[in-house]
């Protein structure tokens, strides 16, 4: 699982994709185009929020179930972690 | 058909190189398309690329640090969005050029080795450059760059993977790519000398899958499927013309390093005049093998033919002397036996690439 405070890692960046209106989350010599919900989340990795503090934003914002927006957090962030792609 | 958009530029801009690889992949015909083009026209480039949806480019050659204009090319893939990588030797290494790259927006770094040891470099590439190349790796993750050790794998020194895998560890690296080498250009030549041995493969690929294992989320390890011992061809670049478009030094438009080789089919080269955009659109020959109209059968109507597109194109016409056939190292090629006898080539002296009046 990831780190307390997950951050995108250095070697990763997103960029908004305007073909696809999607992001992009792009590493070396690959790419992965994200639906909105996996880009709300990634956004939020940027070292300063805990886990929870990034389930309670999204939370807030749409107003999903906390329950289901942490599995998909969790879901994210070990599928990324796998890859290298959160530190 | 309509075109599928590219999402990689394979930037060639240069065929000079201080090494002589044995395996290297450009052409052994490279000299009929090295002169080069201008800085101003690569940028063109680069901008056509960035319009046409690229959003990954490689600088790649020959070796690519001897063009002196590689960090402006790599500010302006930058600033167009693109993610950059270098694809390099590491030779000649000098630390002020790496800085100045990051500092324009490099991302990420390939250094390729040819082995575990100093030896390999002078035994497969006829340069005593290994302490270059470890600077370069230990330059680049200073530097913040991401880095990937690149290694061909060959019947030379395919028993080192363990040292490989432990070289790789030591510097720090983001991913191992363990190339088996694919028989094009001069590892055509030399295949004889370089083909593996399926016993060798299989206790590389052993050691491949368990250090991949152990170093999940720390090093991603590749280990690229040696075609001559498979029962499918590679899905040789995604498909012809289809996520990869690349350019080598003269400006000609091609869908992969050996295409050139296919005599019988022409491209085209960028200019002023005519757009990377509209190359991409409306050349025949990158048409010649788009999407599955071209196929023969076992392909036509096989379930695999959106999987691995028939493989190599460029396969098919060194081996078979027709790019349209399915790749021989399909197990359902007609022509399977083709693989068969060039695994058992004997092996003779190295071609080294580049040294003088051996080259064709």
């Amino acid at each position: 699982m990831s780190a307390t405070h997950p951050k995108l890692a250095r070697r990763a960046r997103l960029r908004f994709d305007e073909r696809e209106q999607k992001h992009m989350l792009l590493y070396p010599e690959r790419g992965l185009l994200l639906n909105a919900s996996a880009a709300a989340i990634v956004e939020l990795c940027d070292g300063t929020r805990t886990v929870d503090e990034i389930v309670e934003a999204l939370a807030s914002a749409s107003g999903a179930p906390r329950d289901r927006i942490a599995a998909d957090v969790a879901a994210l962030l070990a599928s990324l972690g796998d890859k290298g792609l959160v530190e | 058909m309509s075109a599928p958009r590219p999402y990689t530029l394979i930037a060639e801009i240069t065929y000079r190189c201080p090494l002589h690889c044995v395996y290297c992949s450009n052409p052994t015909s490279y000299r009929e398309h090295a002169s080069e083009m201008k800085t101003d026209d690569w940028l063109r480039v680069l901008d056509e690329a960035a319009a046409l949806g690229v959003v990954q480019t490689h600088f790649t050659g020959g070796e690519p640090l001897a063009r002196s204009d590689l960090e402006a090319l790599v500010e302006r893939a930058h600033a167009r969005g693109m993610y950059t990588n270098l694809v390099t030797s590491g030779v000649p290494f000098d630390r002020a050029r790496f800085e100045a790259l990051a500092a324009r927006g490099l991302d990420h770094v390939q250094v390729s080795f040819q082995g575990a040891d100093a030896a390999s470099s002078r035994n497969f590439a006829d340069a005593d450059v290994s302490d270059q190349k470890l600077a370069a790796a230990r330059a680049a993750r200073e530097l913040d760059l991401a880095l990937t050790v690149n290694v061909v794998l060959h019947r030379g020194n395919l028993d080192q993977v363990p040292d490989i895998v432990a070289l790789a560890e030591r510097l720090g690296a983001d991913r191992l790519e363990l190339a088996n080498v694919q028989f094009h250009g001069f590892a055509f030549e030399n295949r004889g000398a370089l083909m593996p041995t399926r016993e060798g493969l299989e206790r590389a690929r052993d050691v491949a899958v368990a250090a991949k294992e152990r170093l999940r989320g720390k090093m991603d390890v590749l280990f690229v499927k040696p075609d001559h011992f498979s029962e499918h061809p590679r899905a040789c670049m995604d498909g012809w013309a289809r996520r990869f478009v690349q350019v080598i030094p003269d400006g000609t438009v091609v869908p992969c390093h050996a295409a050139t080789t296919i005599r019988s089919l022409e491209f085209e080269r960028v200019s002023a005049e005519r757009s990377l955009g509209e190359i991409w659109e409306t050349s025949p020959a990158l048409a010649a093998f788009r999407g599955d109209a071209w196929m023969p059968e076992p392909c036509r109507s096989c379930d695999r033919k959106a999987i691995d597109f028939g493989g190599c194109r460029c396969q098919a016409y060194a081996l078979l002397g027709d790019a349209a056939l399915t790749d021989p190292a399909c197990r359902l090629s007609p022509q399977n036996d083709a693989i068969a006898r060039a695994r058992e080539e004997l092996p003779r002296r190295f071609l080294f690439r580049g040294l003088a009046d051996k080259d064709r």
